[in-house]
């Protein structure tokens, strides 16, 4: 296969900070290093690695530091990474938002980026007029849209409201509509950055199947960023880990995920922010699965999660401890609580608490977050971590082979 | 893999005179329907609509021809004053308006230029154009009212061959307003300093430039032994200005070719240092607005 998009040495340079105050300062010394002096720029070599979490010593750093790899035509590559990685700044030097501080990419074919759908919306215009506008926006030229119209329209399924401005759409159909145009883009390399994330069920499926087509037929390339391990599983063939503006890893879809979350669990602990703590409790440590890191794999079918609470207190009685099991929008999907079976804890000097949790076997795929918390129940809390662990659950698969993603539900009921 | 297959090259700079125009003419439906936007979403859920395109200049006149005609006595030239003071602001809001829009392109569209690249000219090029609609409307109402006074007879202003020119000078008033407008958008992006500075000076520019007074009244000044008349014609859209009035109602006398080419140069030269200078910073704007 050929070469599609090649980025070579590209990296990019972000100035932390207020943009005003000692702008003009800097300007002026570049300016007089750069061009009188004809020396290198000074702000240049003093950018830091990107590293979101520590605090760095300079103003500048690097979003993306010599960036190398080439995509082939038909891939569609998954581009995952921590929040501040680079990921989107990646994809804002491919659709030529913003211009890479150094190095140069090469791509063949139109660039179609969604990086955010509805773009250039006008509220006091039709859905009609804001396709024209945003095909517009887009790169498509008047012909173009009026051709793929209906299909847009029926696509978005706003038929209904489609002379109508778009300031009574509801948010969804907005989207919907931005959705609907972009995917009639066509452009050779699509470029994608977590529309999914938005719009109802039914719609986030259209749009997977969308995603889906542009890339099996006519062999078209796509740039996909998106934290949802499931859809970078279901959608790409490879897979590109970037951490701290670097590409940590590139290799098959599954490999860089798994790659990525071993990543973070390298970094992350349970006990590394929790919300609350109290004087008279003082928790040590904590395990799930056997490990103290923040984020692991469920594997339902293998039947359990193992949790290890260890640590000292002093005179708590009647407590509880709990585990809440989250999706993505933190709403609540199961709990556990050691005290169920055991009654209330009284803890005083070093504890352990220790639990195998039976997991049911027809779990669905997706991750979920857990917090953890030991309180006296309608009293008070001792202890409270708020989505301190990530579990990527790997969920089952039914006879029909497709695999269920966490939005539809924590379980699937079975037949009796 | 041979380099001459690629289609886009992204690097981190222009070269100082690359200005990509077959792209923006690949846009060209991009500008068409950013005019009609512009047009149709300025009025939308109003009650007199486009009617406020003759309203502006309508109270504008009057409010002249109590400050300037009544108060201060300003002569216009032995022209009827609603006729002089309609020309003159007819031509300057086109001008006011587009510099004004124009020079907030990036600041405006932010978020459009975040998130998706188009050529970045097409926006205040499509300003330019859609407020000429809205000068299209004031100068019918300036004709409208060179009728009235026709008709009723006795009027003291007349056309000259000067009014062939009109169209150039409409470009001339539009390529300045353009020049000018994506020269400050470039530099507002950065040091928004200038943008306070800015929205005062368009204001103060109109009173150097004559529109509520002839240029004849400022034959005999003097400023250290220079003619006040020709440092007024230094102003680029003074020139323009004056051969409208002259062309239309035979006012004053014509400024001279000397002066309206003086005004084109510089109106090329503007637009060419705009254009380069916006190009360079269209690349790397999101980063610092």
């Amino acid at each position: 296969m050929p070469t599609a998009i090649e980025f070579n040495n590209i990296s990019k340079l972000y100035r932390l900070g207020l943009v005003s105050t000692g702008t003009l300062a800097h300007d002026l010394k570049r300016w007089w290093t750069v061009s009188i002096r004809r020396k290198e720029d000074p702000y240049l070599k003093i950018g830091e690695t990107n590293d979101r979490s520590t605090k760095g010593d300079s103003d500048y750093v690097w979003a993306l530091k010599d960036i190398d790899f080439k995509v082939e035509q038909g891939d569609v590559v998954g581009i995952i990474g921590k929040n501040g990685a680079g990921k989107s700044t990646l994809l804002k030097l491919l659709s030529k938002v913003t211009a890479p501080t150094t190095g140069e990419i090469h791509a063949k074919g139109r660039i179609g980026s969604l990086l955010e759908v509805g773009t250039g919306f006008h509220p006091e215009m039709t859905g009609r007029e804001n396709i024209y506008m945003n095909g517009a926006i887009l790169g498509m030229t008047k012909a173009e849209i009026t051709r793929k119209l209906d299909e847009i329209v029926d696509f978005s399924g706003c038929e209904r409201y489609i002379d109508t401005p778009v300031k009574r759409y509801s948010s969804g159909m907005m989207v919907r509509l931005g959705f609907a145009v972009a995917a009639h883009l066509d452009p050779e390399i699509l470029v994608v950055d977590e529309v999914l994330a938005v719009g109802d069920a039914e719609f986030q499926k259209k749009a997977i199947g969308k995603m889906q087509d542009v890339s099996k037929g006519g062999g078209r390339t796509v740039l996909f960023v998106s934290h949802n391990m499931a859809a970078v599983r279901n959608l790409c063939k490879t897979g590109i880990v970037l951490h701290n503006g670097s590409v940590v890893f590139s290799g098959t879809a599954d490999q860089a995920i798994e790659k990525y979350l071993s990543n973070d669990r390298l970094k992350d602990q349970i006990l590394d922010n929790p919300a609350k703590t109290h004087p008279r409790l003082n928790v040590q440590k904590i395990l799930i699965n056997g490990t103290s890191l923040s984020s692991s794999t469920l594997t339902p079918t293998n039947g359990t999660l193992d949790v290890l609470i260890e640590g000292d207190a002093e005179k708590i009685s009647n407590a509880d401890a709990s585990l809440i099991f989250r999706n993505n929008d933190g709403a609540a999907l199961a709990r556990f609580s050691f005290s169920d079976k055991r009654g209330l804890l009284n803890l005083n000097g070093h504890f352990c608490l220790s639990a195998k949790i039976k997991l049911p076997l027809n779990m669905h795929a997706g991750r979920l977050k857990v917090d953890i918390a030991i309180h006296q129940p309608n009293v008070e809390f001792y202890f409270v971590a708020r989505e301190c662990c990530m579990l990527e659950v790997e969920g089952y698969t039914p006879v029909t082979g497709q695999l269920q993603p966490l939005s539809s539900g924590l379980l699937s009921l079975e037949e009796e | 893999m041979t380099e001459e297959n690629w289609t886009t090259v992204i690097k981190p700079k222009n070269r100082l005179l690359e200005v990509n125009i077959g792209e923006l003419w690949k846009y060209k439906d991009l500008i068409a329907l950013f005019i009609k936007r512009n047009i149709i979403t300025q009025y939308k859920q109003t009650i007199l609509g486009p009617l406020w395109f003759v309203v502006q200049p309508a109270l504008s006149v009057v409010m002249y021809m109590i400050v300037f005609g009544g108060i201060a006595g300003i002569p216009t030239d032995g022209v009827p004053r609603p006729l002089f003071y309609l020309a003159g602001t007819c031509m300057w809001q086109y001008f006011s308006d587009c510099i004004t829009k124009t020079s907030n392109t990036f600041v405006d569209n932010a978020a459009i230029f975040g998130k998706v690249y188009f050529p970045r000219l097409a926006t205040p090029i499509s300003n330019v154009l859609s407020n000429l609609v809205r000068f299209g409307i004031q100068f019918g109402l300036f004709l409208v009212v060179y009728a009235i006074y026709a008709l009723i007879g006795g009027l003291a202003a007349h056309f000259t061959w000067y009014a062939l020119l009109f169209p150039v000078l409409v470009l001339m008033m539009a390529g300045l307003a353009l020049g000018f407008g994506i020269l400050f958008s470039s530099m507002t992006t950065k040091y928004r300093d200038l943008q306070v500075l800015f929205s005062f000076g368009i204001s103060l520019w109109m009173y150097a430039t004559p529109i509520v007074y002839p240029l004849t009244q400022t034959k005999s000044m003097f400023w250290k032994g220079i003619p006040v008349h020709k440092l007024m014609c230094l102003n680029p859209v003074t020139p323009v200005i004056e051969t409208f009035k002259y062309g239309f109602l035979g006012a004053g006398e014509f400024v001279g070719w000397r002066w309206l080419i003086y005004s084109f140069v510089f109106m090329v030269v503007l637009l060419a240092l705009g254009i380069v200078v916006f190009n360079r910073v269209q690349k790397n704007f999101m980063d610092t607005v």
